[in-house]
């Protein structure tokens, strides 16, 4: 089932992906090729098939309650383009 | 409220689980570290790192399901909820979706006609919280805290079955209780460990389908709760009786205004894109593992509270708030073992006195600066009528400020309660002669002037007389 443009415009938003006018069309068609490709699947019965959570056949291990992660602020806020007082500053975002 | 309307309540509570570390990572959990300094590789998002389910979270959500009569999933999923906000690292909440931890249950409450009333529970399941926004103090920026990106949250949803304001907060309430006496939350509002979401809808009145809800973010004391779901109750009526449409949206309650009002980030109608988290397995919980939990379970709210009123034979409201918390019922239970003056006695001193300088002093009973079997001693010595009820309330604040037992400091302040009958004659025969015109006036008939007489003689004596015995002799001497 080919995707309409209004689709692709909002997948695009949710993904804060920048989609110029004049390239939507090509979008377009380019993910409903790859939506229909996948769609192939729907063809096969799983009646009898328990939903996949993932592709390994094991449970998820447990570990400890124990904090174990020392304080790395000031290495990791190497990366962060602005900081103050320890705070990550980023544009205001008010409700 | 409008006769015409009801109005449909549904509760989304969020409860930060007690837990040393988080829920994916070995960071800290502890409330108040200066920021940033308790968020790992694994809470920021880094490339590489892989999540690990904290074994603790697993057993509270399992112990809370026991306890609200759920069903226990023996297998359920991790899904990530996809939504960009400046203090979500990832881009992702990890959360569950389609297998929660937690399936149907339910709990009781009180309606508003007094009569008890079952709320069903959805599912409750397990997710992490997002870091905090700070907007104050960095000009036209905002600061990201997220020491608590990653702390354990059972998220408990209830079914729309509460149809007032009133009933939500019972309902809360009654969560709030239940995680406190599991020990799987400390439920502080102040610090936000214990928050809620309400879904409000009205409809007229005999309507079988919903109205269009209105979701109320971030309601974080029982107060705001009934402040903000009555605001809104008012809105939405207002709004379709003039001929408007309720529109489904997240609205925010604004406390300073008492106004909700609607959240501009949400706008964009929720579309969170779930999908299974590739990064973690299910979990898989046997019944071995259940039933060793359910072993831990203690007494809950309401069978403590009927055990209460039978085993002690306390007043139902009594029991109500004596059962409300933990630490409060264990004291009582105490004091009440302990003494000879009876259960009843222990009750009104710990909801009556205890609590009030609990209160005035903000501290917790836990750390009561009278503990339970030096408040029985006290009761003691009221119950052999040592001292009168009233002398003991004085011993009792001497007792918190650190001045001894109740019979260290009776005995230091010699205010053991003069029974001796011939004592107590010759002071009231001092009172009768000193007092001609009451004693005149009395004999005619005036009989409301027997306390006049009696509060002469506790004057007298310093209140150590016992009221009921000074009444006896003066009523046998003016007689």
């Amino acid at each position: 089932m080919p995707l309409t443009k209004l689709e692709v415009q909002h997948v695009a938003m949710l993904a804060r992906l920048q989609l110029e006018d004049r390239d939507v069309d090509d979008v377009v068609a380019k993910l409903s090729r790859i939506v229909e490709f996948v769609d192939q699947l729907q063809a096969v019965a799983t009646d009898n098939v328990l939903p996949m959570a993932h592709p390994l056949n094991m449970s998820q291990r447990l570990r400890a309650d124990d904090v174990t992660e020392p304080n790395q602020r000031d290495f990791v806020q190497q990366n962060a383009p602005s900081t103050k007082e320890g705070y990550y500053l980023v544009p205001k975002v008010l409700e | 409220m409008n006769g015409k309307w009801e109005v449909v309540i549904g509760l989304e509570v969020h409860t930060q689980l007690a837990t040393n570390s988080k829920i994916f990572s070995g960071a800290s959990t502890a409330y108040g570290a200066a920021p940033n300094t308790q968020a790992c590789l694994v809470d920021l998002g880094y490339p590489g790192v892989l999540p690990v389910l904290n074994a603790e979270v697993v057993r509270m959500a399992v112990k809370f399901g026991l306890a609200v009569n759920a069903k226990v999933a023996s297998r359920s999923i991790f899904a990530r909820k996809n939504y960009f906000y400046p203090d979500l690292p990832k881009g992702y909440q990890i959360s569950q979706y389609e297998l929660p931890i937690v399936g149907h249950g339910e709990l009781f409450i009180l309606d508003d006609n007094g009569n008890e009333k079952r709320i069903g529970i959805t599912r409750a399941h397990l997710e992490e919280d997002a870091g905090k926004s700070v907007h104050e103090g960095f000009g036209e920026h905002s600061g990201i805290d997220l020491n608590r990106a990653g702390t354990p949250l059972l998220e408990i949803v209830s079914e729309p079955d509460m149809r007032s304001a009133r009933e939500a907060v019972a309902y809360m309430r009654k969560i709030h209780t239940i995680v406190r006496y599991l020990e799987v939350s400390d439920g502080n509002m102040q610090e936000g460990s214990f928050r809620c979401d309400a879904n409000v809808s009205v409809r007229p009145r005999g309507q079988k389908e919903l109205g269009t809800r209105a979701e109320l973010k971030n309601l974080n004391s029982f107060r705001f709760v009934e402040k903000a779901i009555n605001f809104e109750i008012d809105r939405q009526i207002a709004l379709i009786e003039d001929g408007g449409e309720v529109v489904q949206e997240t609205r925010l309650y604004d406390s300073d205004k008492d106004e909700t009002r609607p959240m501009r980030s949400k706008e964009e109608a929720n579309d969170y894109r779930y999908f299974p988290d590739p990064d973690l397995l299910p979990v898989e919980i046997d019944d071995s593992f259940i039933e060793a939990v359910r072993k831990t379970l203690p007494e809950l709210p309401d069978a403590k509270q009927q055990r209460f009123t039978n085993q002690y034979g306390l007043k139902t409201a009594d029991a109500e708030i004596l059962t409300a918390s933990r630490a409060v019922s264990d004291y009582f239970e105490q004091v009440a073992e302990a003494t000879t003056a009876g259960p009843q006695v222990a009750a009104n001193w710990v909801i009556g006195d205890l609590s009030a300088l609990l209160n005035k002093e903000g501290i917790e009973i836990k750390s009561s600066k009278i503990g339970a079997g030096a408040l029985a001693g006290l009761l003691d010595r009221i119950a052999d009528t040592t001292i009168s009820g009233k002398i003991a309330k004085d011993v009792f604040e001497s007792m918190w400020t650190g001045e001894g037992s109740a019979d260290e400091i009776i005995a230091a302040k010699g205010l053991t309660q003069i029974t001796d009958t011939s004592a107590l004659e010759s002071v009231v025969d001092a009172v009768i002669a000193a007092n001609p015109e009451q004693v005149a006036e009395f004999r005619a008939g005036k009989g409301k002037l027997l306390g006049f007489f009696v509060g002469q003689v506790m004057k007298e004596t310093g209140g150590k007389a016992n009221p009921g015995q000074v009444n006896r002799i003066i009523k046998q001497k003016l007689g």
